[in-house]
């Protein structure tokens, strides 16, 4: 039985394939647990670390990779603004980390054929959450640490620990994909 | 002659940056609940409340609205009887160096565009100078965000392409950008001049204020229709779906010549920042 719009869902990492395919195109979900970010430099990095076969930063397995890259934290605070970056820039690395275990993607916008494809081949899901909203969605990052490339600056690997994160589910498992419904 | 000290365009372009990033404008605040309004409900009225609620976030936490703090760009209204003591360039960059380091704010900037190593102070800035008769000087801020950025576009039409010939062109612009620049969007056009003329005067058409009327009716009819067009695409708040694709279009046109109609769309977020001081 799969949530699908207008429904709301709370889920927690790591996701199982039970888990993911629960989960329909429209569905609002809650995520509590760890998401890692990931943008166009770090997501280069990767795709050069897949092609010489070497370790990846993190284990993929059942993980979340947040296309963010937030602004600096204040002292005190947990995180800056850190709303989701465009994901089409990272087409053309997806469907390699989908392939090494990668689950899921938190980002904004278009996905490629190929992508979907990569999702509906390895039971992965890719989420959405609001563009611009930074400053709400830095609400539910309890924590962050830079874990990989710290000379990346804002491009960094970060293991966020995070609390009921806001977003939708853009292409499920089945390869439903909101924006494709959404507009006329 | 007015004598500036440069040291005093730092420190207002310093404030700008900070200001434009933490605090929504109040036209595009007002543009908001209008649209919340419109929308019949689900996530479109949904995505709306929580770009209010997130704007009553950075206001308070002193927190960028946007992560994407954007690439400054800078005009400046230079009255030709201002001397500045100093480079004003110089000075303008330290400014978004201090804004950006001060503000919290990210540095977005890369040295090289293949090279791509970050600057680490979002410097340097895209400048635009002008002079203008009088004896002061006006910058105004505009920090540019790249998923917006990236969706804007140029073409050189043919003049027996008219007004529909614009229209579809932004409007196709529009479509096929999507979810990606996160609508609700703000849509700067520039009509006429040369290539990269049109570029300008879509980039400066953005900071009109949203719900002002184009001095030209001609060109104002163009806009309410084209706003009208574009929310008929049903891309919707973030791109979900609903009746508020595009908060406003503004149409700068500026003669052209006997061969062409250039069109630059160049497209705002919703987050369409830009502070203006007077020296």
């Amino acid at each position: 039985m799969s949530a699908g719009k207008g429904t709301e869902k709370k889920i927690s990492t790591p996701l199982s394939d039970s888990v993911i395919r629960g989960l329909a195109a429209g569905c609002r979900v809650l995520i509590s647990g760890v998401v890692y970010t990931a943008r166009d430099a770090a997501h280069k990095r990767m795709f050069e670390i897949a092609e010489r076969g070497g370790e990846m930063p993190f284990d993929f397995a059942g993980q979340i990779v947040y296309y963010a890259g937030p602004s600096p934290t204040r002292p005190g605070a947990a995180i800056g603004s850190i709303g989701p970056t465009t994901s089409g820039r990272m087409d053309a690395y997806s469907p390699t980390l989908i392939r090494l275990g990668l689950k899921a993607m938190i980002g904004k916008g278009l996905r490629s054929d190929e992508v979907r494809r990569a999702i509906t081949t390895h039971c992965g899901v890719y989420l959405v959450a609001v563009g611009g909203a930074g400053a709400l969605i830095s609400r539910s990052v309890k924590s962050a640490s830079v874990i990989a490339f710290p000379e990346l600056g804002t491009e960094a690997i970060r293991l966020l620990e995070v609390e009921d994160f806001p977003a939708i589910v853009a292409i499920d498992s089945s390869g439903n994909d909101i924006y494709r419904n959404a507009a006329p | 002659m007015m004598e500036i000290d440069a040291s005093l365009v730092s420190v207002a372009v310093a404030r700008l940056c900070v200001e434009a990033n933490y605090d929504i404008a109040p036209d595009i605040a007002e543009a908001f609940k209008r649209a919340r309004d419109a929308e019949d409900g689900g996530l479109a009225r949904r995505v709306m409340d929580d770009l209010l609620e997130n704007a009553a976030i950075a206001s308070e936490g002193a927190l960028p609205l946007c992560q994407d703090t954007g690439m400054a760009v800078v005009f400046v209204e230079i009255g030709q009887d201002v001397h500045v003591a100093g480079s004003l360039t110089d000075a303008i960059n330290e400014g978004v160096r201090r804004g950006y380091e001060d503000g919290f704010l990210r540095k977005s900037v890369v040295s090289d565009p293949v090279a791509r190593v970050n600057t680490k102070d979002n410097t340097p800035a895209v400048i635009h100078y002008d002079i203008v008769p009088g004896d002061s000087l006006s910058i105004t801020v505009a920090p540019k965000g790249f998923g917006s950025e990236n969706m804007s576009a140029l073409s050189m039409l043919k003049p027996s392409d008219g007004l529909e010939g614009v229209k579809k062109f932004v409007v196709e612009t529009v479509r096929k950008a999507g979810p990606n620049p996160c609508p609700p969007i703000v849509v700067g056009v520039g009509v006429g001049g040369t290539m990269d003329y049109a570029c300008l005067l879509a980039k400066k058409a953005l900071l009109r204020s949203v719900g002002s009327p184009n001095p030209d009716a001609f060109w104002d009819e163009a806009e309410r229709d084209l706003l009208g067009r574009i929310n008929a695409l049903g891309i919707g708040p973030a791109g979900l779906g609903g009746h508020t694709t595009a908060l406003a279009v503004f149409i700068a046109p500026y003669p052209t010549h006997i061969a062409g109609l250039p069109v630059a769309v160049n497209i705002g977020c919703h987050s369409t920042r830009h502070g203006t001081a007077r020296l």
